[in-house]
């Protein structure tokens, strides 16, 4: 089976879509011929054309509103921001249009696009190249939001999500391209080939929408995260010796709650982890299924590690950034507890 | 020392607020028939005086002169009047029923009919508009049919759109009518969008976008410009200037620094700009600007020049902002009359069939409105259950158990 980095399973799923559906069309930001910054759409244009692999103009409001008249017309747009952190000008395209056009017109118009971004911090990219808006999505009606974690399913994910009749916003960790991170950012960077996830099959597959992924089974703690945070809590489930069940949710809505129940009657205790800040991120969301479903099989309160409420800093990015000796104290704390 | 004065804050005003006298001596006003009429393949560079003139063909004694004078057929010329009497007739029997609490909203486009219902009459069949809310002869000059405009404006049982849509905010594919969005100017970028989709695979259709002259101050108002600049996808670009936003005068949104029209020119669009109350103007460009967009030339910028002479919706007042006599001084004058003019001095008119087309619609609309409203009014008649409906194509899990939740 062929080795990918998450670049490459990204393209590749473009790649695979494109050749089979001559309705999907790439646009965004240098994603033409230089095929991106992070060059997930590299050689793309070369094989399906400038009139189906281009590059558009710095706005993204117009990105996104013109993948909106192309997927009513009857194309399947992917559509590239090139930061998470630039998707804000679009906003009002996804809340106000992509999200709603079935709902208003009673499905006589809708938006099956897919604007896929790259989001997270760990790249020492400060406030404007870091951020992780996900739970922006989650709280608005009528879209589907995906972070996925590793090639694997960043390739399957991002075919379910073209060949999905509703809009799809696709995060993409950048720190997580080419390889899985978990937080020590002071010891040598690791790469897909060595990750059972980097082996990716060639053609077409898909990861479903809404499906979670117990990654690591455990009896202790139930950690509900996703993106980079996935290998951070990997690490401190290694780190403490606590014997933890990791959940890594992947879809964020759709939400695969039924998983999550499962493993919190299981473990008892549950913690939230992500990276982005903590007041009203999707973190807020989850704590409040969990206790709605999971109250009288609570032993501890429910954990949160997030970011800071603070802007994405710079220089003080390891500080910010929710690192295996937070998750690892965090995990220790819940233990002792009871 | 330096020799600075202190800066002074400059914010528009209108030529008048209520109270006093309408002044519309700031628009020129060229004679009919001085603009040219260039071919639809034109150097976008040589006709920008056409963004700063106004295109007109009926003269004041309701004439047809100039190169932009076409020979319309005669039951275009009809369909026209006739649509925009019916719209008029339409509007104010929606007004009455607002009035009545039949329907919670209602935004008539009086005095501007001739713009959409010119138009669309120009447009072909899977061509597409990405209209405003103030378009709604598009549907009118098609003859879809009254009721189920009703029953959306109602929100009742039979509602298309199944009461989740504010009224008159109508979606309706088969006529090329996008859904409505409320939010203003979003839909400028997206009828370009779709008019490069149309490119993209080969066709023919082209997209109709329209926006008000307050949104052309929107982000989007630009990322539309820019796109059809860069990408020259067939997309006619549709502003009508009817001078009010709300209560903002077209100063507030730039006006009075260039035309609307003349926005066109940074991104080498080019641009025409019309009387819009003159039905005879409104058809002739509509056809070059649709046929240089066929054709492949790229966009065209379009400013209608008119007047709301209605309120902004049912929810304003104008009296509160603007010269009570200011509709009456708009030396425009009425789309309506204007042609009627020009076909009775055509022989093909007469006041008598005029009143009696007014009272024919009239009555079509009061039974229909009838019909309308014996499915409902007001959202009566509407489902609950309709409401978690579409919002994906799949219900997910959590919308199904808030729903069971909510008992429906």
């Amino acid at each position: 089976m062929p080795q990918m980095n998450m670049i490459d399973a990204i393209r590749d799923a473009m790649d695979v879509k494109m050749a089979e559906d001559d309705n999907v069309v790439v646009f965004g930001e240098d994603v033409g011929y230089f095929g991106g910054v992070f060059r997930c759409t590299h050689g793309l244009q070369e094989k399906y054309g400038t009139s189906r692999v281009f590059d558009s103009p710095i706005n993204e409001s117009g990105i996104v509103g013109t993948a909106i008249g192309m997927a009513a017309y009857g194309l399947r747009p992917c559509v590239e921001i090139q930061f998470a952190d630039y998707i804000y000008p679009a906003y009002d395209q996804i809340v106000s249009e992509a999200a709603r056009l079935r709902y208003r017109s009673a499905a006589e118009f809708t938006a099956p696009l897919v604007v896929r971004t790259p989001c997270g911090g760990g790249i020492f990219g400060g406030q404007t190249h870091s951020q992780s808006p996900e739970s922006l999505f989650t709280h608005i009606s009528g879209v589907k939001t995906v972070i996925v974690s590793n090639p694997y399913d960043a390739k399957g994910l991002l075919i379910s999500a073209i060949e999905d009749d509703d809009p799809v916003i696709f995060f993409e960790p950048k720190r997580l391209y080419n390889g899985p991170f978990d937080g020590h950012h002071d010891r040598p960077a690791k790469n897909w080939s060595t990750h059972p996830m980097g082996d990716v099959p060639e053609g077409r597959y898909t990861v479903p929408i809404g499906k979670a992924s117990v990654v690591s089974e455990g009896a202790d703690v139930t950690i509900l995260t996703y993106g980079t945070m996935v290998y951070v809590a990997e690490a401190a489930k290694e780190e403490t010796g606590v014997d933890a069940e990791i959940i890594d949710l992947r879809s964020l809505l759709p939400l695969d709650i039924d998983t999550i129940v499962a493993s919190v009657k299981k473990t008892g205790r549950c913690m939230v982890l992500h990276e982005a800040t903590l007041t009203s991120g999707f973190g807020a969301e989850l704590a409040a299924q969990v206790q709605e479903r999971c109250f009288y099989h609570l032993e501890v309160p429910i954990e949160r590690v997030t970011g800071w409420d603070t802007p994405y800093p710079h220089a003080q990015e390891w500080d910010y950034f929710p690192g295996p000796a937070r998750v690892g104290a965090a995990l220790k704390s819940m233990m002792e507890a009871v | 020392m330096a020799d600075y004065k202190p800066l002074q804050f400059h914010v528009p005003e209108p030529t008048g607020r209520p109270g006093d006298e309408p002044d519309f001596t700031g628009i020129e006003i060229p004679a009919a028939g001085s603009a040219p009429r260039p071919p639809i393949d034109v150097d976008p560079s040589e006709i920008k005086e056409l963004a700063r003139t106004m295109i007109r063909v009926l003269n004041t004694d309701g004439v047809a002169v100039g190169p932009w004078a076409e020979d319309i057929p005669e039951d275009v010329l009809m369909h026209g009047l006739r649509s925009m009497i019916r719209t008029r007739a339409f509007d104010e029997r929606m007004m009455t029923l607002q009035r009545q609490g039949k329907t919670s909203f209602y935004m008539k486009c009086t005095g501007e009919e001739a713009i959409a219902i010119a138009f669309q009459q120009a447009l072909s069949k899977g061509d597409m508009h990405f209209p405003t809310y103030r378009q709604q002869g598009i549907l009118l000059a098609q003859d879809y049919p009254l009721v189920d405009m009703i029953n959306q404006i109602l929100s009742n049982a039979k509602d298309p759109l199944k009461g989740r849509q504010l009224p008159i905010l109508y979606s309706v594919r088969d006529y090329g009518f996008f859904t409505v969005s409320g939010n203003l100017g979003t839909q400028f970028v997206q009828a370009v969008g779709w008019a490069m989709a149309s490119a993209i695979k080969g066709d023919t259709n082209i997209a109709a976008a329209w926006i008000g002259d307050g949104s052309t101050a929107e982000s989007d108002f630009h990322a539309a410009l820019v796109n059809a600049s860069v990408y020259q996808p067939p997309v006619v670009l549709n502003v009508v200037n009817n001078q009010w936003a709300i209560s903002s005068f077209q100063g507030i949104a730039g006006g009075n620094s260039a035309t609307f029209a003349e926005r066109a020119h940074g991104y080498g669009i080019p641009a025409l700009r019309v009387d819009g109350n003159d039905y005879l103007a409104v058809y002739a460009v509509s056809r070059w600007a649709i046929e240089r967009a066929r054709r492949g030339y790229g966009p065209t910028l379009i400013e209608w020049v008119t007047y709301r002479v209605a309120p902004h919706s049912t929810s304003d007042d104008p009296s509160k902002y603007r010269p009570r006599e200011e509709s009456n001084a708009w030396p425009l004058g009425d789309p309506i009359l204007r042609l009627k003019n020009y076909l009775i001095g055509r022989g093909h008119w007469s006041d008598e069939r005029q009143t009696q087309a007014e009272t024919e619609f009239d009555e079509e609309v009061r039974t229909a409105t009838k019909e309308a409203e014996s499915h409902g009014t007001m959202g009566s008649g509407s489902s609950p259950k309709e409401m978690f409906e579409c919002v994906f194509k799949e219900m997910p899990p959590h919308l199904r158990e808030q729903r069971q939740k909510m008992g429906v």
